[in-house]
C-alpha cells in the first residue's frame, strides 16, 4: 500500500478512537464542571460498562443484534445507578472536598476492579457485533487513460467502525441539546456556574450533584458498550481510557464540554496515528508528559479561558 | 516528663521493640517486618511532603524507583558497589525530585495530584521504553554475590533485618528531629494557612520546594534500600499502584505524625497479607479501607489516638 491510504486507514482507526473517547472524556469533564471534583473511577465505570454489556448480550438467549441494542440501555442505565449509589453513599458524606474524594474514588477504583475480578473472572470476552459488512473503499490513482479508481488490497473498514463514529456525534449532539436547551441542563448549569445562589434558588444541589456523576458514568459505559464489539471486555480495561480522559480533560481546559470534545478528537486522532507510525509506548510518554507541562504552564488548557 | 522528653522516650522504646523482635519473631514474621520497615522509610518519606507539608502527591513511586533503577542500573551495568550505587540511586531520587518538584509546585491540590500522576506515569513508561536495560515488567535480580556492603552480606535474613533496622531507625529519628525543627513548624504553618505564612515574612515556595525533595530523597533512599536488600529490581515499583500505597499507609497510621507512617505499613502490610490467603482480589480489601479511612477516620490510628488519648503524641 501507497503511505495516502495508510494514512487514511491510520485517521479512520484515530476516528473511532476519538469518538470513544470524546464520550467518555465528556463524563469526566462534566462531573468536574458540575461538581468540582476528579472521578478517578472513571475508568472503572467504563470497564463496567463493557462487563455488563457482555453480561447483558450473553446472558439473553435472543438475536446478537437484539442483545447488543439491549446491552446498549441496560449497560448505561446499570452503571449509572451504580455512580449515583457511590455518590450518595460516599462523595456526599465527604461533602465532595476536592482530595478526599479523589482519595475514596481510588478506594472506589479498586473496589470495583477487584470485585470485577472476583465475579467475571480475569478472561477477555467480546460481544458480537450486530453488523459488521466489510466495505473496501477505493483510492483515486492517475493512471494511463487518467484519474481512476483502484481497490488497494486491505485497504477498507467496517460497518461497524462507521457506525461507532456516527453514534457517538449522534450521542454528544444529544448530550449538547439537553444541556442547553431543557430545564435539566439548566439547573446542571447553574449548579456549575455558583452552588451557593443555585441553592438559594431552591434547586436541590444534592440531587443535581448524583444526577450528574450518574450521567457521567453512564456516558462511559456507553462508550464502553459502542467500543466493545471492537476491543474485548477485561478486568484490567479501565486504564487507558482512564489516563487519555484525563489528558483529554486538561488539554481541552476542566469542565469545558466543547473543549474536551475538540481535544477528544486531536488526542484520538494523534494517538491512532502516531501509534500507527511510532511506538505506542513513546506516543504514551510524551502524551502523559504534554497534559502535565499544559497543568504547569497553561493550568486553563489550550482551549479554556481563565476562571476568576 | 516533658513532651520533647516523652517523644524521645517512645523513639528509643519503638526501636529498642524491633531491636527484641528481631531475636523472639518467627522466621516468617522477621522478613516481614524486615520488608514493613524499608517501606515504612518510603511512608515516612511520602509523609513529610503529604502530613506535614499538606502536598498531596500521586506520584511518589517515580521517586521510589528513581532510587531503586539508580541503584540497581548502576550495579547491573557499571558493576559498581552497592555503597557507591546506594549513593547513585539517592542522587537520581533528589535530582529527579528536584525537577519535578520544581514544575509541579507551580501547581497545588488538585492539579498537583494530576501533575505528579502523570509525571510519575511518564516514569514507568520510559522504564518500560528502555526494556533493553530495564528488562521492563520482568525486571533483574541482583546477584547475591554482589548484594555486600562494607564486608556485610545483605542477601542473609538476619543482617538484612539489622540493615533495615538502622536504615528505618536512623530516617525515624531524623524525620523526629526535623518535624520539630523550626523548618518543620514553618512547613506545618504552610499547611494550615499558606496565605498567612506568607505574610509572616517566609519564603513559602522555598519551603515547600526544599520539603519536596527531601520527601523524594528519601522515597528514594527506601526505593535502593529496598531493592539491594531484596535483590530485585522491576517496572512494578513504578507503576501507579506504588504511588497510591503510600498514601494508604500514611493515611492508615495517620499523615502528620512521626509513628503513624510505620504503624500504617505494618497494619496494611498484615491486612493484604491475610486476605491474600483467601482470595486473589485482596486489593478490594485495600479500595474498601481507603474508603472507610476518608469516610470514618481521617486522622488515621496514631491520629485518632493522639486527638482522643495522647496529646503529647509527634
Amino acid at each position: 500500500m501507497d503511505f495516502g491510504p495508510y494514512l487514511v486507514l491510520a485517521s479512520l482507526e484515530g476516528a473511532v478512537q476519538a469518538s470513544v473517547l470524546a464520550l467518555t472524556a465528556v463524563g469526566l469533564s462534566l462531573v468536574f464542571g458540575v461538581m468540582r471534583v476528579v472521578n478517578v473511577a472513571h475508568g472503572e465505570f467504563f470497564m463496567l460498562g463493557a462487563v455488563l454489556a457482555w453480561v447483558v448480550a450473553t446472558s439473553i438467549g435472543v438475536h446478537p443484534a437484539l442483545g447488543f441494542v439491549l446491552a446498549l440501555v441496560i449497560a448505561p442505565v446499570l452503571v449509572g445507578a451504580i455512580a449515583i449509589i457511590a455518590d450518595v453513599l460516599v462523595l456526599k458524606r465527604l461533602n465532595y472536598d476536592p482530595e478526599n474524594t479523589i482519595v475514596a474514588t481510588i478506594g472506589l477504583l479498586y473496589i470495583i476492579q477487584q470485585v470485577t475480578l472476583m465475579t467475571y473472572g480475569p478472561d477477555a470476552r467480546p460481544v458480537e457485533a450486530p453488523f459488521n459488512q466489510r466495505l473496501a473503499l477505493p483510492w483515486p490513482e492517475w493512471g494511463e487513460g487518467g484519474l481512476t479508481l483502484g481497490w488497494p488490497w486491505g485497504f477498507g473498514t467496517t460497518s461497524y467502525k462507521l457506525f461507532v463514529i456516527a453514534a457517538a456525534i449522534v450521542l454528544l449532539i444529544v448530550l449538547w441539546q439537553l444541556m442547553s436547551r431543557t430545564k435539566l441542563g439548566l439547573v446542571m448549569r447553574a449548579t456549575q456556574l455558583d452552588r451557593e445562589m443555585a441553592l438559594a434558588f431552591g434547586i436541590h444541589v444534592d440531587r443535581v450533584y448524583a444526577f450528574a456523576f450518574g450521567i457521567g458514568a453512564a456516558l462511559a459505559a456507553l462508550a464502553a458498550t459502542l467500543i466493545v464489539p471492537i476491543q474485548q471486555a477485561h478486568y484490567l480495561m479501565g486504564a487507558d481510557p482512564l489516563l487519555l480522559s484525563f489528558i483529554v480533560v486538561i488539554i481541552g481546559g476542566l469542565g469545558s464540554l466543547p473543549g474536551t470534545v475538540a481535544a477528544a478528537v486531536l488526542i484520538g486522532m494523534s494517538d491512532g496515528m502516531i501509534s500507527m507510525f511510532f511506538s505506542p509506548t513513546l506516543a504514551k510518554i510524551l502524551s502523559t508528559l504534554l497534559v502535565a507541562f499544559v497543568l504547569v504552564f497553561r493550568p486553563q488548557g489550550l482551549f479554556g479561558t481563565r476562571r476568576a | 516528663m516533658t513532651e520533647a522528653g516523652k517523644s524521645l522516650a517512645l523513639n528509643a522504646g519503638v526501636i529498642a521493640l524491633l531491636i527484641v523482635l528481631h531475636f523472639v519473631l518467627p522466621a516468617y514474621h522477621h522478613g516481614n517486618l524486615a520488608r514493613i520497615m524499608v517501606l515504612a522509610i518510603y511512608a515516612m518519606g511520602f509523609n513529610f511532603a503529604f502530613g506535614y507539608g499538606g502536598m498531596l502527591s500521586l506520584g511518589h513511586a517515580l521517586f521510589f524507583a528513581a532510587g531503586m533503577y539508580g541503584m540497581g542500573l548502576t550495579m547491573q551495568h557499571l558493576d559498581w558497589p552497592a555503597g557507591a550505587a546506594i549513593v547513585a540511586g539517592l542522587l537520581a531520587a533528589f535530582v529527579v525530585s528536584t525537577a519535578v518538584g520544581f514544575l509541579a509546585l507551580r501547581t497545588a491540590g488538585v492539579q498537583l495530584m494530576i501533575v505528579t500522576l502523570m509525571f510519575a506515569q511518564a516514569g514507568f513508561l520510559t522504564v518500560l521504553y528502555f526494556g533493553e536495560w530495564t528488562r521492563g515488567d520482568e525486571g533483574f535480580v541482583i546477584q547475591q554475590s554482589e548484594r555486600v556492603l562494607a564486608g556485610v552480606d545483605l542477601s542473609n535474613e538476619s543482617t538484612r533485618y539489622l540493615a533495615g533496622l538502622l536504615l528505618f531507625g536512623a530516617c525515624f529519628v531524623f524525620m523526629s528531629r526535623l518535624v520539630q525543627s523550626s523548618f518543620g513548624k514553618v512547613l506545618v504553618a504552610i499547611r494550615e494557612n499558606e496565605e498567612r505564612t506568607r505574610m509572616l515574612g517566609y519564603d513559602v515556595a522555598r519551603y515547600k520546594l526544599v520539603a519536596f525533595i527531601i520527601s523524594g530523597t528519601v522515597s528514594g533512599l527506601a526505593g535502593a534500600a529496598y531493592g539491594l536488600l531484596f535483590g530485585y529490581v522491576g517496572a512494578s515499583f513504578a507503576s501507579v499502584q506504588y504511588s497510591i500505597l503510600p498514601l494508604l499507609w500514611v493515611l492508615l497510621g495517620g499523615a502528620g505524625t512521626v509513628l503513624g507512617p510505620f504503624i500504617g505499613t505494618l497494619f496494611m502490610f498484615y491486612l493484604i497479607d491475610i486476605s491474600s490467603g483467601f482470595t486473589s482480589a485482596y486489593l478490594a480489601i485495600a479500595g474498601a479501607v481507603l474508603v472507610l479511612l476518608t469516610l470514618f477516620a481521617r486522622q488515621g490510628i496514631v491520629g485518632e489516638a493522639r486527638q482522643r488519648w495522647l496529646p503529647w503524641l509527634p
